[in-house]
């Protein structure tokens, strides 16, 4: 009996002790937050991955970087000047930029990150086609010189999404491109607690104190990164239902993607607020496999512009109109770029257009492989939608069921989908990668250097070269209009509509910073 | 007896080669490329075909396997395809969740159904024995995280009593680690608190109609005598039996409770694993999952000698 009643007491002691703990904790301001996924890679150079992208923004910083308005807007570069040329590129850094080691942010350092991810990235490396050289020209400056005049630089060096110039110490931006980097330092906001990081479980960055903020107020990924919280924690959290739960009770602070379904419960919770924080939000597309029939034919291709009907995957996909728009500007509606030309009257569902194009394309009944994956919510109800519809046009559709991640692996096989290669599938983009010619992943049509679907047309090309040396904005804007129209005559893709995915947070959470990526400057929260 | 004992021992190391071969070969022949997984969406077909090369994955498979059985003789399990860590330290860091959650699953599921089952069978036809019964019908159809659902909304949600969600580990405080443990603990034991009850009754009521309990109720010995010392002892061994599968079975990673709960032990890691198709760890965590089965079964054999006199090995 003696035995239970000392065991009893130190269980309360225990709790009580946890309880104080816990009261250390909470005053020390901790932003908890439920990413999408769980961080596994941490080199944002190496991966196009959206999870080290955002790992990225959190410890690294970006010499330039985009404001609400999509306008690029310098971050680490202090003052920058362009010759009359149009050559010749000056910069010199802000005063007072460190990394997390406490040494200085060189241009030796940019020098290094930009070689690297010039060597990756594919806008990276359409910029170094311009570049004849890079050189330091002080500690703190460096220049860029150019074999002919682009607008690209500026916009390149300010890409908001995978993969992003991002800067680091100099011996780690001397790593192959092709291998992981090993350490995790940079001069971001924030400082990657590598002893705390349990892959599965969490991921933890503390405020970095050595980080001096522009001083302009923040705007996008723009402006001062002033950090309120003291660390901020990626909590891995599978299930749906217990994010929510999570939430409410305040275990958790942020959920980056709360499922839509349970968006109507969340909306009724007194504890929750719901905040859409990228005002571009996202794009579903429909890829084509083009080294294959039947889309092989761009009349039959065409015939699914004509077919597909935005509303119909929006509604089936998302079905609160809150929370998707219908748009038929290839790079996203509400930017500079807007445009409907060349697909005014596709994207409505015409049916009988479609089934004309179809019958003068000759299609010969050779079914569609179209992949289902059945593991993600926001992907799950498209292909049934898109499945229908051809069939309505006479289509044959040999639509399989398999997880995400098959989807993944079978998207890269160049087969035909007898021999374990597909025809057809639906995936979606954040806004901002579909936002110009150039970042598009889908309107790349080298060929082979293509990405999965290997489109390969010589007129697409040559119009986004044209667009990647046109400097002035209204002259891109009429090189975007004829993107558009070829497009629309021999598609690569189709876009399906764009859609919002809010953040959910704790009501005592304010501050956050409206932008298309996840960052997490500028948050603070009230005990 | 060690005869015995070593034989069983030496017996792991084929039934560990056939699942190593098994494995391997799984993990190569289902659909999934963990090299496209890894580059990202935007990753171009030479991207990922070099990635693939870094990976050894471009090796002709008999050349994958000889290399992975040579590094598994030298107790080297790799490196996990994504984190770049040791699949050993990641599974070490599971253990830990996953055993707790197992522990503390079997203590409740045996202090509540092995009484319970044996009363049953002593009162049979009683309403107890209705109860036990109907319980082990709903415990087995009610899906477990309908279960654990059920839970976090009465006692987290609605009372406060316990959190939503998460895990401390036993270092950070044993009240913290203990707390954490119990929902989710509760969520996971109705199945095998069925499970064992059931067992329990059906054991214990055939001993109950032996002579030997007759025989013992005619000694005039007590009822609580004659069920512990004469009844439950010589019904032990199939109770056991089921016991020993059931820490098997929650050893092995129980994902959706530990999904439901945020319980970041070995079957969230396995799931992940599968998921990302990340080889080495998929490896690693069969291999391990093996040798914990059978060594489980091997004391569970060493038990039943102790249970029964009459087996001997």
């Amino acid at each position: 009996m003696k035995l239970i009643k000392t065991a009893l007491r130190k269980i309360t002691l225990g709790v009580a002790t946890s309880l104080l703990l816990m009261g250390t904790a909470q005053a020390e301001s901790v932003l908890r937050v439920n990413m999408h996924s769980d961080l596994k890679i941490v080199d944002p150079i190496w991966t196009t991955a959206y999870m080290s992208r955002n790992y990225g923004y959190m410890v690294y910083d970006t010499l330039f970087s985009i404001d609400t308005s999509g306008t690029v807007q310098p971050q680490m570069v202090d003052t920058h000047t362009i010759s009359e040329d149009g050559l010749t590129y000056d910069f010199t850094l802000r005063e007072g930029l460190m990394f997390h080691d406490d040494q200085p942010v060189t241009s030796a350092d940019v020098i290094a990150s930009l070689k690297r991810w010039g060597a990756k990235d594919a806008m990276g490396q359409k910029m170094m086609t311009f570049v004849s050289e890079m050189s330091a020209t002080g500690d703190n400056s460096f220049q860029i010189k150019l074999n002919e005049p682009t607008g690209l630089v500026l916009q390149a060096l300010g890409k908001p999404s995978s993969n992003v110039p991002f800067i680091m110490p100099e011996r780690i931006a001397a790593t192959d491109p092709g291998e992981q980097i090993t350490e995790y330092i940079g001069s971001g906001p924030f400082v990657f607690l590598e002893d705390e990081w349990k892959p599965g479980d969490k991921a933890e960055f503390a405020k970095f104190e050595g980080y001096v903020p522009r001083d302009e107020p923040g705007d996008g990924l723009a402006g001062g990164k002033v950090v309120n919280v003291d660390k901020v924690v990626w909590q891995v959290i599978r299930d749906q239902q217990t994010k929510m739960n999570a939430l409410s009770k305040g275990e958790i602070d942020v959920i980056e993607s709360p499922a839509h379904d349970l968006l109507p419960l969340m909306e009724e919770d007194e504890n929750i607020q719901l905040v859409d924080l990228n005002p571009f939000g996202n794009q579903y597309t429909f890829r084509f496999n083009q080294l294959h029939p039947p889309f092989d034919n761009a009349k039959v291709r065409q015939a699914l512009l004509y077919a597909f009907d935005q509303e119909e995957f929006l509604y089936a996909a998302i079905g609160d109109e809150k929370y998707f728009k219908l748009c038929k500007a290839m790079f996203i509606c509400d930017t500079p770029i807007e445009t409907e030309i060349g697909f005014e009257d596709k994207l409505q569902g015409n049916i009988e257009k479609a089934k004309e194009l179809l019958k003068e394309a000759g299609y010969d009944g050779t079914p569609v492989l179209l992949m289902h994956p059945t593991d993600l919510a926001v992907l799950e109800p498209l292909p049934p939608v898109a499945k229908s519809i051809m069939e309505k046009i006479g289509m044959k559709v040999d639509m399989q069921a398999m997880d995400w991640q098959t989807l993944v692996g079978r998207r890269n096989k160049q087969e035909t989908p007898a021999e374990g290669g597909w025809n057809a599938f639906i995936t979606s983009w954040n806004s901002v990668d579909n936002a110009s010619p150039l970042t598009t992943p889908f309107l790349n049509a080298a060929c082979d250097k293509a990405l999965f679907g290997w489109p390969c047309d010589e007129e697409i090309q040559s119009l986004r070269d044209e667009f990647s040396r046109e400097p002035d904005s209204a002259a891109q804007l009429a090189i975007i209009e004829k993107i558009q129209q070829r497009v629309s005559e021999a598609p690569t893709h189709v876009h399906l509509g764009q859609w919002y995915q809010p953040h959910a947070m704790s009501v005592k959470v304010s501050g956050a910073p409206v932008s298309p990526v996840p960052v997490f400057w500028g948050y603070s929260k009230a005990e | 007896m060690w005869p015995y004992l070593i034989r069983r021992i030496l017996a792991v190391i084929p039934v560990l080669l056939v699942v190593s071969i098994i494995v391997f070969l799984m993990l190569r022949l289902t659909p999934g490329d963990p090299a496209s997984n890894i580059a990202g969406d935007a990753a171009t077909t030479e991207d990922i075909a070099k990635l693939r090369v870094q990976l050894g994955l471009e090796e002709p498979l008999p050349v994958q396997f000889a290399i992975y059985i040579k590094n598994l003789l030298r107790g080297d399990f790799g490196e996990s395809f994504y984190y770049k860590r040791s699949v050993i330290s990641m599974i070490g860091d599971s253990v830990e969740p996953t055993l707790s959650l197992a522990l503390f699953t079997i203590v409740i599921a045996c202090v509540i159904a092995v009484p319970f089952g044996t009363l049953a069978a002593f009162k049979q036809g009683s309403w107890l024995d209705r109860i036990v019964m109907g319980f082990s019908v709903v415990g087995f159809s009610v899906p477990v995280f309908v279960i654990g659902y059920v839970l976090i909304y009465i006692f987290s949600v609605k009372l406060d009593w316990f959190p939503v969600q998460g895990y401390q580990n036993l270092s950070e405080g044993i009240a913290g680690w203990a707390y954490r443990l119990i929902l989710p603990s509760l969520a996971l034991s109705v199945i095998f608190i069925a499970l064992i009850a059931r067992m329990t009754r059906t054991s214990v009521l055939e001993v109950l109609n032996e002579d030997y309990i007759r025989t013992a109720k005619a000694k005039g010995l007590s009822q609580t005598r004659v069920l512990l010392k004469h009844a439950l002892r010589n019904a032990a061994v199939p109770i056991v039996t089921v016991i020993g599968i059931a820490i098997a079975i929650l050893m092995s990673g129980v994902v959706v409770t530990e999904s439901v709960f945020v319980i970041p032990g070995l079957g969230s890691l396995t799931l992940d694993a599968i998921q990302g198709r990340d080889y080495p760890t998929v490896q690693a965590l069969i291999i391990l999952f093996s040798v914990v089965y059978v060594m489980i079964n091997l004391f569970i054999d060493l038990l039943y000698t102790l249970l029964d006199p009459r087996i001997r090995y």
